[in-house]
């Protein structure tokens, strides 16, 4: 008798903490009841699927920052080879891991090399013939600087989402070079993607040349000169967007996106939109050498690869700057953003996109509670009628079984999708098979003439490694289910876990206590109901 | 209550009956694959699926002929069809890739839809949901769900083999690669797309087809102790025949669960629930007639005394087992199996 209390409470117990964390939380949100806010935050969370939001899938353009290094290096190298007056005829960069210097006499092959030691930390120097000489980026920098991108870019769209005040956003990564980003309750999916996948880099350069029409006037002996580049843009005319002018700016910026501080909405002199920022204090420090430097000269401030607008500097500037081009107010919110929260260090490429509107979740949240309904009520009436009084006992079980899965489930923080719901509706049907073959085997031995007693200790144990075997193989698949999908299916294979273990505790443990229960309850030799 | 009681059916002399049938089904299954193509899900093939709300009930047709004029080529690639509760007013329209899905121009088609639904005359709408995958994508996800169902069929079969014997984790896995061919073949002639859903339904349904399965070998095995002159084929019958009852329900039930999702669990999972009720089905038949027979015809049919010699073989004949003694084997002799 002892021991049938001990496993009562142990039941009780484990029902009523399963079902606070499980059920109550879900009621009392719909019903509107009390709730303690520790309890509402353990809440079961609802997918994508169900709640309604943007799921994005997009490639972190690695290669990207693999150039940045290697373009960075190589230009190192023309600077000390000028300084040390070292020769040659061309540097080129033939892929994004590679640059090649060509044409280096003989005889001033030693100063090359102590030039080239310089900066070929991250390269590996290969010679070849006429003075040629190849630096390839070393593979483990190369995987390195590529792990470094991802990174960067998933902490740099999570502070531009948090600037977008989504909440519960999600950014994970897949695979080596892939994020997935998922936006609850977002519906505007173009802007979100032209923030999240806008590459904000800034960049303040002195202007040597221009604004000129085409590309071919600003260069100096059919070349661009060394140290420099041309950079297209604006015409300078406020409000002539038709036509791109082209300047000659200094390849080194005077300051970067990485020295602002902060960067807000505001107004230019003619009342447009525009971009004030502010500097931090190293970079205003650069900025102001710079400025000071440069007085009467025009400084380009270049968002992303085009001059927005080339200002004459009039004198020597610090911390505060303002951008202005013909933005709108919109656009201007969103720069502002995009600026704060910093530069991409590689492009991203959208992958797939996938919209739920709110009323596409609430059909599939209703349409998977009623197939619940509908699934349990069907259970529950087969049962009762096929096994009668003992079939009370595999819907108590059932029921059990469901409780400790939504518990479990909001424990752990595990998301409900709709293929969820599928798999919750599974589980009962797949559950209560676990009852079926124990009773059978206890009808079984009832049928060979043996006590009741003996008869239900034997089903109960006979049928426990069959029991066993069936839930291994089944979480042998679920396991394969959760490595192969992503969201909506990885919800499923957690269900289907979930109940598969919450399954064998309460067919064997919570069935079996009932049974004991019912049996000491009514002394030895009464029938069983089955 | 019982449904079955104390039957007698030769299942095994059907088998033969059985594999033709099997086989009629699953070679029938082939030929409309290869004929007329699986039928990919927009998470495979690519493309771009839009899913509009419409203000007045506005007819596939309508919504065919306002795209017609908007895409070259007059459409014909294009999938139109009702969506959901017809209440709804809801359509979706399918787009098949372009092969241009990535990037900026992700969502290009998409807006090309959107754009021609406004120049029409179908009235007001909006757009409740959108789909749009890159080539890449599918291509990654489609070596990815055969990896992971051959896996776990491997991983099955590895359970089993070191459960029971060998010859009935290849019973078992033979079953299951049957259910899944026949699965298929049955998503082939009611044409459902292959999506991300149908291909989990097809994992889960690799799991569970085994449970059957399992339930029949357990009693083989209890069977072998008590039935050792008598050859394998008499053995797997009476137990076919004991377990019959339980093989039935169990699938009956989970049959009930799957159905209600079928009839009410919405348009997202009717693919799926339509391959869980056909593996379920389809996972009944082949426990008896696939794994059972494939165990009695890779063992012959000579008398089950041999079989205990075998090296992963049955413990020790015990006397008579009393029913309340637990049938399995003790921890030590479980462990002496192990070794």
């Amino acid at each position: 008798m002892a021991n049938i209390r001990w496993k009562l409470v142990t039941i009780i117990v484990v029902l009523v903490v399963f079902a606070g964390v499980g059920v109550y939380p879900i009621v009392a949100t719909r019903y509107h009841l009390p709730s303690p806010g520790w309890l509402q935050e353990k809440q079961l969370k609802l997918g994508l699927d169900l709640k309604g939001g943007v799921n994005l899938e997009m490639r972190v353009q690695t290669d990207d920052a693999l150039k940045l290094e290697t373009d960075q290096e190589s230009e190192r190298l023309r600077e000390e080879l000028t300084k040390r007056s070292v020769t040659f005829t061309n540097l080129t960069t033939p892929s994004v891991s590679q640059f090649r210097v060509e044409g280096v006499p003989p005889a001033q092959d030693a100063a090359f090399r102590q030039a080239a030691n310089e900066v070929q930390a991250n390269f590996d120097r290969s010679p070849g013939a006429n003075g040629t000489y190849t630096f390839n980026l070393k593979p483990n920098i190369a995987s390195q600087l590529r792990d470094e991108a991802v990174v960067q870019a998933r902490e740099t769209i999570e502070r531009r989402i948090n600037e977008l005040g989504v909440t519960e956003p999600s950014i994970s990564q897949q695979g080596t070079d892939q994020l997935l980003v998922q936006l609850p309750g977002v519906s505007d999916v173009d802007r979100a993607k032209s923030i999240m996948g806008s590459p904000g880099l800034l960049e303040l350069k002195i202007v040597e040349q221009g604004p000129a029409s085409t590309k071919e006037s600003l260069l100096v002996g059919g070349q661009v000169p060394s140290g420099m580049e041309i950079v297209p843009g604006s015409s300078g005319t406020p409000g002539d967007t038709a036509n791109t002018s082209y300047y000659l700016v200094r390849k080194v910026a005077a300051v970067t996106g990485r020295d602002l501080r902060n960067a807000r909405p505001s107004l230019d002199e003619n009342n447009q939109p525009a971009v004030s920022f502010t500097l931090n204090n190293e970079g205003g420090r650069k900025f102001g050498n710079v400025t000071g430097d440069n007085i009467g000269r025009q400084l380009a401030i270049i968002l992303d690869g085009r001059v927005q607008s080339a200002p004459r500097i009039d004198g020597r500037i610090t911390t505060d700057g303002r951008i202005t081009g013909s933005f709108t107010n919109e656009e201007v919110q969103n720069l502002s953003l995009i600026l704060r929260s910093g530069a991409l260090p590689a492009k991203l490429d959208y992958l797939s996109e996938r919209t739920i509107g709110p009323s596409l979740g609430a059909d599939s949240i209703r349409s998977g509670v009623t197939a619940s309904f509908v699934g349990l009520l069907l259970i529950v009436v087969f049962m009762l009628v096929y096994y009668r009084f003992s079939g009370i006992n595999a819907v108590v079980a059932l029921t059990f079984n469901l409780v400790i899965l939504l518990g479990l489930m909001a424990y752990i923080g595990a998301v409900m999708t709709l293929p969820g719901i599928a798999g919750f509706v599974l589980t009962m049907g797949i559950g209560v098979d676990s009852n079926v073959l124990i009773f059978e085997r206890i009808k079984e031995e009832l049928e060979a003439g043996h006590g009741v007693r003996a008869s239900m200790n034997a089903g109960f144990s006979r049928v426990f490694w069959t029991l066993f075997d069936t839930h291994i193989a089944a979480l042998i698949s679920a396991a394969f289910l959760f490595n192969f999908g992503t969201g909506p299916i990885r919800g499923f294979a957690v269900t289907l876990a979930l109940g598969l273990a919450s399954n064998l505790f309460t067919s064997i443990f919570v069935s079996k206590t009932l049974f004991e229960l019912e049996l000491s309850s009514r002394g030895h030799g009464a029938a069983l109901s089955i | 209550m019982h449904i079955f009681k104390n039957t007698h059916y030769n299942f095994l002399r059907w088998r033969w009956h059985a594999l033709v049938v099997s086989w009629v089904i699953i070679i029938a299954g082939l030929f409309v694959l290869v004929t007329k193509g699986i039928p990919k899900g927009v998470e495979f093939a690519g493309g771009t699926v839009v899913i509009t709300e419409f203000e007045r009930p506005t007819s596939v047709q309508q919504v065919r002929s306002a795209l017609d004029r908007a895409f070259s080529g007059g459409g014909q690639n294009l999938v139109v069809q009702a969506y959901g509760d017809p209440a709804l007013k809801q359509v979706l329209v399918r787009v098949p890739s372009s092969g241009a899905e990535s990037g900026q121009s992700l969502s290009k088609t998409k807006d090309a839809v959107v754009a021609a639904l406004q120049k029409s005359d179908v009235g007001g709408f909006k757009v409740v949901g959108t789909e749009i995958v890159g080539p890449t994508v599918g291509a990654e996800l489609t070596s990815k769900g055969l990896w992971a169902t051959v896996l776990s069929l491997i991983g099955i079969l590895a359970y089993l083999a070191f459960r029971f014997q060998f010859s009935f984790g290849v019973g078992a896995v033979v079953a299951t690669v049957h259910d899944l061919l026949i699965t298929l073949a049955f998503l082939a002639f009611f044409r459902y797309d292959m999506s991300l859903n149908v291909i989990a339904a097809i994992l889960t349904m690799t799991g569970f087809s085994t449970n059957d399965t399992i339930v029949i070998f357990d009693r083989v095995r209890e069977n072998l102790r008590s039935m050792r002159r008598d050859s394998m084929y008499d053995v797997i019958n009476a137990s076919v025949n004991q377990t019959l009852g339980r093989t039935v329900i169990t699938s009956g039930t989970a049959l009930l669960t799957a159905l209600a999702l079928f009839f009410f669990g919405g348009e997202v999972l009717h693919g799926f629930a339509f391959t869980m009720v056909v593996g379920i089905i389809t996972g009944t038949y082949s426990s008896v007639f696939i794994a059972a027979a494939t165990v009695s015809f890779w063992r012959g049919s000579a008398p089950t005394r041999a079989a205990a010699h075998a090296p992963a073989g049955i413990p020790a004949p015990q006397q008579a087992p009393a029913p309340q003694q637990p049938t399995r084997k003790s921890k030590a002799q479980r462990k002496a199996r192990a070794s």
